[in-house]
C-alpha cells in the first residue's frame, strides 16, 4: 500500500505541473494587472514596480522564474496585500478554513447518511418524500440565497445567533456559516445513501442476514451500511477538498477569514502569484483527498488490492 | 446427472414419523402488489414437513416454489404479503413480528440460496459472517464461536478451515462459498433446513459433491430437509417425499418412487418426460412441455394448466381441480381419474 500511495502521488506531478501551467497563462491573458488602479500611477512608479516584480521580464521568462521559486517551496510575494507573502496569506486563513470546512463536512456526512438511510428503509412513504423533497430543496437553493435567509431569520428576526461576523471564532458565530456550508453537502449525501442503500437492502446477502435471524439494527449497521458507504465515499474526495479549501460566498456573507475569499479577491485583484498559490492549494487538497478515497476503498471493500 | 442417480434409492429411509411435524403449512396465499396489479404467487398450499423428513418441491421458474418458503421464513419482498397458517413445532410464525421470529431463523430453522457468489456477505470474512449467528443465538463469545464455526467447515469438509475461515467470500469458489453457506445454515443445528436450489448455480461435478454432502446431513443430524429444485434429478437422489407446483399451486403430491415410477398429473408426467436421458439414441429429440407457464396476474379460469396439457377436456376448462387424496400419501389436483 505504500508504494501504491508513493506511485500515486509521483503521478500526481504532471497534474500539478499542468493545472500550475495553465493557470499561470490563464490568469496573465485575463486584462489588467496588478497595478493597475483607477487612478493611474505615474510612469515611473509603474515601471519600477513591473521591474520588482519581473513583470517586464517575458512571458515564459515569467514561468519559468515561478516555476523555480515554487519548486523551491516559495509561493511568492503577494501583490497587493503589500508586506505579506502568499504562503503568510494562507497560512492565516486556511487553519479557519479547515476548521469551518471540516465541522461542516462531519455535520454532512453524520446526518446526511443517517438521514439517506432513513429514508432507504422507509422507501416510497411519506418520511422518504419528505427527507427527499427537503434534500432537494438543499440542493437546488444556492448558498447565497440560504446564507442571507439563516441569517435574517434566525439572527435578525429571532435573535438566537449573531447575524454574522467571526467574532473571534466564537461557537455562536460558527453555527450559521457552518450550517449554510453543511446544508447542500448533507441533501447531497443523503441523497447518495439512499440510492446506494436502497440497492444493498435488496441485494442477497441482505436476505441471508435476515435468514440468519440477525436483530434488524445488525443487518443494517453491519450489512447493510458498509456495503452502501462506496459511492458516498468517492463523493467525498472532490467534495472534502472544495469544503475544506473554502467557501467564497459563504466567508463574504458571515465574514469568515478563511482562504476560499483570497480565490476570487485575488482573480478580481489580478494578484497574480495569490491566485497562483490558492490554485495550488486546491489541486492539492484534491489530489490528496482523492488518494484517501481510494485508500479508504481498500478498507471497505476486500477485494480492492493496491499492486 | 448418470441413469444410477435419477432411480430413487430401492430401501427408502426410515420411515418419518408423520405425527410429529416440524412444519405445517395451511392455506397459505402469497400475493405481491406491483403496479400492473396483483400477483397471485402461491395460492391456497397445503403441506406439512415431518422431523426427519425431506421433502423435494419441484416446479418450473415462477411456479411459486421459492415463494412458499420465503413467506415461511419472513424474507418476502416489501411489496408481498402471506395469508394463511404456517406453524413450526407448533409455534404460529406467519405474520410475527421480526424480533420474535429472529429467534427462530437461523438457529432453529434456516435456509440456503441458490447463488452462492452473491449471498455471502463481500465485505465481511467467513468468520464474521458465521460467528455472528451463535453470537446472537447461542450468545457464545467470539472464540467459541469461531472454534465452533471451523468445526462446522471442517464437517462440510472446507480444506484448512482453520486458516480458510479468515478469508473473505471472493477467495473462495462458488462450491466452496455453497459450502460455507450450508455450513452456516448448520451452526446452530436447525430442525429444519430450507435449500432452495442449492446446486443450481454450481457446475455438475460440484453439484455431485453438495448434493453428496446433503445426503450426509440427512444421515447424521437426521435434520429435516425442504429441497427446492426444477432438477429432477437433485430431487430423485434425496427426497423422500415430493410436491409437484404449478402456477402457485400444488399439483401433485406423493413419495418420491410413486412420482417418478407413475406421475398421475400431466404437468408431473410432462415434467418426467422432458429430462434429458444419456441412454436414449442420439436421434431422439429432447422432448418439451409445449406453451408457457401461466401469467400468475391473470390466471385463467379452470386448471391453470389446461392449456398446455394433452388430456385436457371440458371441466378443465371451468373448475380448478381441488388438491385430492388419490392413494396412501399420494394427491394431485386433476380432474382426469388416473393418467391414460
Amino acid at each position: 500500500m505504500l508504494s501504491y500511495t508513493v506511485r500515486r502521488l509521483l503521478s500526481a506531478i504532471p497534474t500539478l505541473f499542468i493545472i500550475i501551467t495553465l493557470a499561470f497563462f490563464m490568469i496573465r491573458l485575463a486584462p489588467g494587472g496588478p497595478f493597475d488602479l483607477e487612478r493611474p500611477l505615474p510612469e515611473q512608479i509603474m515601471q519600477n514596480l513591473r521591474a520588482i516584480y519581473h513583470l517586464d521580464e517575458p512571458l515564459v521568462v515569467q514561468y519559468g522564474l515561478y516555476l523555480k521559486s515554487l519548486l523551491a517551496g516559495n509561493l511568492g510575494p503577494s501583490f497587493v496585500y503589500r508586506d505579506f507573502t502568499v504562503a503568510e496569506l494562507i497560512a492565516s486563513g486556511l487553519p479557519v478554513s479547515i476548521q469551518f470546512g471540516g465541522s461542516a463536512l462531519l455535520l454532512a456526512l453524520i446526518f446526511g447518511s443517517i438521514l439517506g438511510s432513513i429514508a432507504a428503509l422507509k422507501q416510497n412513504s411519506r418520511t422518504d418524500y419528505t427527507i427527499m423533497g427537503g434534500a432537494m430543496i438543499g440542493i437546488t437553493i444556492p448558498n447565497f440565497v440560504t446564507a442571507p435567509l439563516l441569517s435574517l431569520v434566525l439572527g435578525v428576526y429571532l435573535g438566537w445567533l449573531p447575524a454574522g461576523g467571526w467574532g473571534e471564532g466564537a461557537i455562536e458565530n460558527k453555527i450559521l456559516p457552518i450550517v449554510t456550508l453543511a446544508l447542500p453537502q448533507l441533501a447531497i449525501i443523503a441523497r447518495l445513501t439512499r440510492g446506494s442503500m436502497i440497492e444493498v437492502l435488496r441485494s442477497n446477502h441482505i436476505r441471508t442476514a435476515r435468514a440468519k435471524g440477525l436483530p434488524e439494527r445488525i443487518v443494517i449497521f453491519r450489512h447493510g451500511l458498509r456495503a452502501a458507504l462506496p459511492p458516498v465515499v468517492s463523493y467525498l474526495g472532490p467534495a472534502t477538498a472544495a469544503l475544506l479549501t473554502g467557501s467564497v460566498v459563504v466567508e463574504t456573507i458571515f465574514g469568515v477569514p478563511g482562504v476560499g475569499r483570497y480565490f476570487v479577491q485575488g482573480a478580481l485583484n489580478r494578484d497574480y502569484t495569490l491566485v497562483m498559490g490558492t490554485v495550488v492549494l486546491i489541486a492539492l487538497f484534491i489530489v490528496v483527498f482523492n488518494l484517501l478515497v481510494d485508500l479508504i476503498y481498500g478498507f471497505l471493500d476486500p477485494k480492492v488490492r493496491y499492486d | 446427472m448418470s441413469e444410477a442417480a435419477r432411480m430413487p434409492p430401492a430401501a427408502a429411509t426410515p420411515a418419518p414419523d408423520p405425527a410429529e411435524a416440524v412444519l405445517e403449512v395451511t392455506g397459505l396465499n402469497t400475493r405481491f402488489a406491483t403496479p400492473d396489479g396483483e400477483v397471485r404467487a402461491v395460492n391456497d398450499v397445503n403441506f406439512t414437513v415431518a422431523r426427519g423428513e425431506t421433502v423435494g418441491v419441484v416446479g418450473e421458474s415462477g411456479s411459486g416454489k421459492s415463494q412458499v418458503f420465503m413467506s415461511v421464513m419472513g424474507l418476502l419482498a416489501s411489496n408481498g404479503n402471506a395469508t394463511g397458517r404456517v406453524r413450526f413445532q407448533g409455534q404460529d410464525i406467519l405474520g410475527m413480528a421480526a424480533s420474535k421470529l429472529n429467534r427462530i431463523r437461523g438457529s432453529r430453522m434456516s435456509m440456503i440460496f441458490q447463488d452462492p457468489m452473491t449471498s455471502l456477505n463481500p465485505f465481511l470474512t467467513v468468520a464474521r459472517q458465521m460467528t455472528e449467528v451463535l453470537v446472537q443465538h447461542k450468545g457464545m463469545g467470539e472464540r467459541d464461536a469461531l472454534k465452533r464455526s471451523v468445526e462446522m467447515l471442517d464437517l462440510v469438509r472446507i480444506p484448512e478451515a482453520a486458516r480458510r475461515v479468515t478469508m473473505y467470500p471472493h477467495e473462495f469458489s462458488g462450491g466452496m462459498r455453497q459450502r460455507v453457506m450450508v455450513a452456516m445454515a448448520l451452526l446452530c443445528q436447525p430442525d429444519l433446513l430450507i435449500a432452495d436450489e442449492p446446486t443450481t448455480a454450481l457446475d455438475v461435478t460440484v453439484q455431485a459433491q453438495i448434493l453428496d454432502l446433503m445426503q450426509t446431513l440427512k444421515r447424521e443430524f437426521s435434520t429435516s430437509i425442504v429441497l427446492i429444485t426444477h432438477d429432477l434429478g437433485v430431487i430423485a437422489g434425496l427426497a423422500d417425499r415430493v410436491m409437484v407446483m404449478y402456477g402457485g399451486s400444488v399439483v401433485e403430491e406423493g413419495g418420491v418412487r410413486d412420482i417418478f415410477y407413475d406421475p398421475q398429473h400431466p404437468y408431473s408426467a410432462g415434467l418426467l418426460q422432458s429430462m434429458p436421458r444419456l441412454a436414449a439414441g442420439r436421434a431422439e429429440r429432447l422432448v418439451s412441455i409445449p406453451g408457457q407457464p401461466p401469467n400468475l396476474q391473470r390466471l385463467p379460469p379452470g386448471c391453470p394448466f389446461r392449456p398446455r396439457c394433452p388430456h385436457a377436456f371440458d371441466p378443465c376448462e371451468t373448475d380448478d381441480p381441488a388438491l385430492r387424496p388419490i392413494g396412501p400419501g399420494r394427491a394431485k389436483a386433476c380432474h382426469l381419474d388416473a393418467m391414460p
